[in-house]
């Protein structure tokens, strides 16, 4: 039978992570208000003079985009190591990074896309071009997989850890340095004229170097957890 | 055929249990007995490979798990003391999702069907889990043993929390397992009731 496949499988799970996510939809809201939110707060902090929001814009809304989604990443496996779902994902005849790549897929669906989608109009608020909040748009769709891609390793280590939720800021934030660098660095240099291919090309690079990795690493921490 | 052989496990520095074997041949019951803390659900974890003995091995059909663990995990049921249910899930849901993951997708239908053979009425099969009792919500987790043709069920205290009705239910279940050539383990406290020739029993803590 098709649907017994690891596909078939794999879909099943994204399909319930998401029902499950829309039951609990105050819990979106909340990591995107908190993008909006932050993204808001920086032209207030930092005054309404356009050149200088203009320059920030891109590095402000990354920063954003990076802290919404580590708050949600607490959530990943939480909930499945505590209700017992997680270990039934290990005792499935799948392979456990095909299915951990499932969760980090809905993951993505439910915090990265979103932020991805909002962008645009938080560009506008800083006053961006046209140009530049397409790049940024673009940027942070090529850049937010990794950053799920990259965070579910933090999330399954410190799984069952007293305190794990910061322990997981600290492993995670310095690995997200390199999207955050060529993130933001991709509208500045296409302001400066020298174009944004070498830099979204560098974000695609990280994304396709964390696909088959992150999942396998993350799978591997999941075992120990549950141990 | 289940073989447990030279098994033991460590928590920390304590020894929970050493040289534990013993084979279970095709249609039997193994039951695990114990006092609390004697190591019961560490023997479970281990059958299943969650968790991965200090020393020993255990071999289904001949072969140790860990060298067939696609075959082993796709013949094998397994309800721990943290029951896998999701709380904002209906019951239907979660029978789907769990046999869906274990990869046996099963039909609304027939999740239906094995919900209602354990005893869960059908006005509960569309509310989320969380308001059920916990009878009830064990009683969700086990109904994956209705529409189960895997030939290995590990159970974890099987019986807590259910009433006398839907204990009788389990344990007919559990006997036409054991009778179509199936393996059950279950760790439990009281007498299963089954038909005492298809029964083994194994005491932890001696």
């Amino acid at each position: 039978m098709m649907q017994g496949g690891v596909a078939g499988t794999v879909f099943g799970l994204i399909q319930r992570d998401l029902l499950l996510t829309w039951r609990r939809r105050a819990d979106v809201a909340t990591t995107l208000l908190f993008f909006v939110i932050v993204a808001t707060l920086f032209p207030l902090g930092v005054g309404p003079e356009p050149a200088v929001l203009r320059t920030i814009a891109p590095g402000v809304l990354w920063i954003a985009a990076l802290l919404s989604c580590f708050l949600s990443l607490g959530r990943l496996f939480a909930t499945d190591y505590q209700d017992g779902t997680l270990e039934q994902m290990l005792l499935t005849p799948h392979p456990l990074a095909a299915l951990v790549l499932g969760k980090i897929a809905a993951h993505w669906l439910v915090s990265g896309l979103p932020v991805v989608v909002l962008s645009p109009l938080i560009g506008l608020q800083f006053g961006l071009s046209g140009g530049a909040i397409a790049i940024l748009t673009f940027s942070l769709l090529l850049g937010t997989p990794t950053l799920s891609l990259v965070g579910s390793i933090g999330a399954a280590l410190t799984l069952g850890i007293r305190g794990g939720n910061l322990l997981s800021a600290l492993l995670v934030l310095p690995l997200f340095i390199p999207v955050l660098i060529f993130g933001a660095g991709a509208v500045a240099s296409s302001e400066s004229g020298m174009g944004a291919e070498g830099h979204l090309s560098l974000l695609g690079a990280c994304v396709v170097l964390a696909i088959p990795f992150a999942p396998w690493a993350t799978a591997a921490a999941l075992r120990i957890a549950v141990e | 055929m289940l073989d447990i052989h030279d098994l033991s496990c460590q928590r920390g520095d304590r020894k929970l249990f050493g040289q534990v074997s013993v084979s279970v041949p095709t249609g039997r019951l193994l039951s695990i007995e114990g006092s609390n803390g004697s190591g019961k659900t560490t023997l479970l974890r281990a059958i299943c490979g969650l968790t991965p003995p200090d020393q020993g091995a255990i071999r289904w059909h001949g072969r140790a798990i860990a060298e067939q663990r696609e075959t082993f995990t796709a013949g094998l049921i397994y309800i721990g003391h943290r029951i896998g249910l999701k709380d904002d899930l209906t019951p239907m849901e979660n029978i789907q999702a769990a046999m869906q993951m274990s990869g046996h997708p099963v039909t609304a239908a027939l999740a239906r069907i094995a919900l209602e053979a354990i005893g869960v009425e059908p006005a509960c099969h569309r509310l989320p889990t969380r308001v059920l009792s916990e009878g009830q919500q064990r009683r969700v987790a086990l109904a994956r043993l209705w529409c189960s043709e895997q030939p290995l069920w590990v159970l974890d205290e099987p019986f807590t929390a259910l009433d006398a009705r839907s204990s009788q239910l389990l344990r007919e279940r559990l006997q036409r397992q054991v009778e179509r050539g199936g393996i059950v383990v279950a760790a439990t406290h009281q007498a299963m009731g089954l038909d005492p020739t298809a029964v083994q029993q194994l005491r932890l803590g001696e």
